[in-house]
């Protein structure tokens, strides 16, 4: 095996290893917000590993001559890109619509937030 | 009319980066590609771009300067939810803070990166522009001031929110 086998190879072993975590984290975690922690962002760091394997995959054949495959690369780097924006914005969505719907954080020591929609329902 | 066409260059780059195969791009693509641009451009222009604050290059180098100490914060918080995720050893809560930035520019990229960054999910913002953070650790310290400061969650973010976005 060559260098770039095992970067390869190593690239994918962290990706999986992130993945499989957050897999867990999701069943473990009590509530929806640890959970978004668990299923999103660990998530989000494992996949851009696996991109980064493809991508120097893509790299790797393209410089040994098979030259279509360096669109491989491009692509799953705009994919990655797509990945970075969108994650966020999801876990963002789906924290605020729970808040909204009344689910409250379990075993939390503090939340401002309630507060302030408690002074809100005042007005 | 600069709104359409910066819109209309910016769907072409995408479009010349989606169909490069190695070779050099036919002349039936470039059509295509200009011809799907243009209807891009006029679909898009008032959703793409607000402003023009944005087309200062100086805040694009900053941008990809930020991504290096970005990603190192983004790996460290990811060891410490591992962490957590194998230990169950969790204090979550949410947090109020103040970042103190101007624009929704910058507000919305310092949620983005807080909600990127493992063990931070931005919930909410408010008029005055605070976030509301829920927050997997939430540190003793913190808590006893109030309003709560910003760097045990985000370290230099602000900072850097302020000279990409603001």
């Amino acid at each position: 095996m060559t260098y770039v086998e095992w970067l390869i190879y190593i690239f994918l072993g962290i990706g999986l290893f992130f993945n499989f975590l957050a897999s867990v984290g999701l069943m473990r975690f009590p509530d929806v917000y640890t959970r978004l922690h668990a299923g999103t962002k660990c998530t989000t760091f494992g996949s851009i590993f696996l991109s980064l394997a493809v991508i120097i995959y893509g790299i790797w054949k393209y410089h040994e001559g098979d030259t279509p495959l360096i669109s491989l690369s491009i692509h799953t780097f705009i994919a990655l890109v797509a990945i970075m924006l969108t994650n966020p914005t999801g876990a963002h969505a789906i924290a605020r619509a729970a808040h909204r719907s009344g689910v409250k954080p379990a075993m939390a020591v503090v939340d401002d937030l309630e507060e302030k929609e408690e002074e809100n329902d005042d007005d | 009319m600069l709104a359409f066409i910066g819109t209309t260059i910016f769907c072409f780059i995408v479009w010349l980066t989606l169909t490069f195969n190695g070779h050099m791009w036919g002349t039936d693509e470039i059509i295509a590609g200009i011809f799907l641009s243009v209807v891009g451009g006029i679909a898009a222009r008032k959703v793409f771009v607000k402003d023009f604050k944005m087309a200062n290059p100086k805040r694009w180098l900053f941008f990809i300067a930020y991504l290096g100490p970005f990603f190192y914060q983004m790996a460290k918080a990811n060891f410490d939810v591992a962490y957590r995720v194998i230990t169950g050893k969790i204090n979550p809560g949410i947090v109020k803070m103040s970042p103190g930035l101007k624009s929704d520019t910058a507000l919305t990229f310092l949620a983005n990166s807080i909600t990127l960054t493992p063990g931070t999910l931005s919930v909410d913002t408010d008029d005055e522009k605070n976030l509301y953070v829920h927050w997997i650790n939430v540190d003793e310290e913190a808590l006893k001031k109030m309003p709560r400061p910003c760097e045990p969650v985000c370290s230099t973010f602000p900072k850097w929110a302020r000279r990409v976005a603001e």
